[in-house]
């Protein structure tokens, strides 16, 4: 049956024709459409990995950031605590020094009080025992006339006299 | 649906009222359609056959080239001692009458089938070329590819990539031909389907079109083999009381793969043309049983038709990809480096 011979005729003609047709398209069909496809699959694979890479890059660059601001913010802590010890050792140190000075001068102004009152003393002894001599001379000179109590008196005087003496020291 | 289906029905039983009554020689009329001639018979406009003749190129042994309208043979008649018989032997060929014997010359017209060879390989040309300048205007980085270039692309991707996955290294070697084989069987087949004008001619279901197609294969799986194939092919690595006949069924097989490739498609192609032929042909083979069986059995061929026709389509993908699979795979064959 004439299905199943292959005809002389159109296998020329396929020949022919399909040869050429490989031609033409093996020579500006097919290659060009698979190597820019095949180009924009490797450019795309790329920019996948590169799209990957940045958003690890990413995401190291944000632990960073965070990192560097708690780090900041200990830094912070420690500083203010820094700054709030210094001060309070400052007022410490001036309030302890504010007091030596205190009792320094305290001090000094008591002894230069026990001084003057030593002074005083001195002066008011002094002129206690002008006074005194010139009250006894002028006891001396009216009633030491009279002997008798004269001598009485006198005793009298000096027991007086070193009685207040005690005092008075 | 259910109503759709009851109105095509009516339609059919009522158009069948007026269907006259005629012997319709079935199994010519299913022939005529998958075989070859040397007009194309486009249809019928008031019982004028509307065809384009085609030029008939013959080479006659005594009196040379011959080119000529196969106006001029028409109905059987003879021009220049050429003929077309319509019994055996030659039936339905050219051929030349010397001395009241049949010789069949030398034949290279543009039949019906060389016709429809030329516009779908030109139509395939024009697509293919398209696509590629669409690439070669645009930047491919830039852009995604739209219209032609984005229906092609995927298909072309996908041979490309089953020559990747099939013949490892070297396959942009191989790609552009099985490229080119894909979308020839794969266009011819759709041509093949479309039941008008430009489709119609059963291409990819002529043994001389198939042959050729596993002919390329064959020659480019077995020209360009490597060493070890050639190796396997005559010497393969089988114990001794089997090396006298390894070689014998190694080539036989290297053989029958060609023959194989060559009916697969062939006998599918074929085949679904003619069952969709009888199935339209029963609208014919019923006309004298009334209008009632015609109506009702046109309704049943017209839902076979449907079903044939998807299925059809179907299978004109799937030969085109299995002929190309398997020219893949016994190139990556030939190519076996260890």
């Amino acid at each position: 049956m004439s299905l199943f011979t292959p005809d002389a005729g159109l296998l020329f003609w396929m020949v022919i024709i399909f040869g050429l047709l490989f031609f033409i398209l093996a020579k500006w069909g097919f290659p060009l459409i698979t190597s820019m496809v095949d180009k924009r699959s490797a450019a795309i694979d790329k920019s996948l990995r590169d799209a990957k890479e940045v958003e690890v890059r990413l995401s190291e660059m944000t632990a960073e950031h965070e990192r560097m601001l708690s780090e900041a913010r200990k830094e912070q802590s420690v500083m203010l605590k820094e700054a709030s010890d210094t001060r309070k050792a400052i007022i410490e140190e001036a309030k302890t020094e504010a007091r030596a000075e205190a009792d320094k001068i305290l001090s000094e102004a008591r002894v230069r009080i026990e001084a003057e009152k030593e002074s005083a003393l001195r002066d008011i002894r002094r002129e206690v025992a002008m006074l005194s001599v010139g009250v006894a001379e002028k006891i001396l000179r009216k009633d030491l006339s009279d002997a008798e109590r004269g001598e009485d008196y006198l005793s009298t005087l000096v027991e007086e006299a070193a009685r207040s003496e005690k005092t008075l020291s | 649906m259910k109503r759709l289906l009851l109105i095509l029905l009516g339609l059919f039983v009522g158009v069948s009222l007026f269907a006259q009554e005629e012997e319709v020689p079935i199994a010519d009329v299913i022939f005529e359609h998958v075989g070859d001639a040397y007009e194309w018979h486009i249809t019928s406009w008031k019982d004028h056959p509307v065809s384009i003749h085609l030029p008939v190129i013959v080479r006659s042994r005594t009196s040379g080239w011959h080119v000529f309208s196969s106006k001029r043979l028409e109905h059987g008649a003879s021009y220049e001692g050429f003929t077309i018989p319509h019994d055996d032997p030659y039936e339905g060929k050219v051929v030349e009458i010397i001395d009241g014997e049949r010789v069949r010359p030398l034949d290279i017209s543009i039949t019906k089938n060389v016709l429809s060879l030329m516009m779908s390989a030109v139509l395939l040309a024009v697509i293919v070329l398209l696509t590629a300048r669409w690439y070669r205007k645009h930047d491919a980085l830039e852009e995604a590819p739209k219209g032609l270039a984005a229906a092609v692309e995927p298909l072309v991707m996908m041979i490309h990539n089953m020559a990747k996955e099939n013949i490892g290294e070297d396959y942009r070697r191989y790609s552009p031909f099985l490229c080119t084989a894909f979308f020839f069987i794969l266009l011819n087949n759709f041509m093949g389907i479309i039941p008008f004008f430009p489709g119609g001619a059963n291409l990819t279901g002529n043994i001389a079109i198939t042959m050729v197609l596993a002919l390329c294969t064959f020659f480019t799986v077995n020209l360009f083999g490597t060493k070890h194939y050639y190796k396997d092919l005559f010497w393969p690595d089988v114990p001794g009381f089997l090396k006298p006949i390894m070689p014998l069924i190694e080539v036989f097989s290297a053989l029958v793969k060609p023959i194989s490739l060559t009916i697969r498609l062939f006998a599918n192609m074929l085949a679904g043309h003619i069952m969709i032929l009888c199935i339209v042909c029963i609208i014919f083979a019923m006309a004298k049983y009334g209008p009632a069986m015609t109506g009702s059995m046109t309704f049943v061929s017209v839902l076979f038709g449907l079903f044939l026709d998807l299925l059809e389509c179907l299978v004109a993908f799937i030969q085109a990809y299995v002929f190309t699979m398997l020219s893949s795979i016994y190139i990556g064959l030939s190519r076996a480096k260890e």
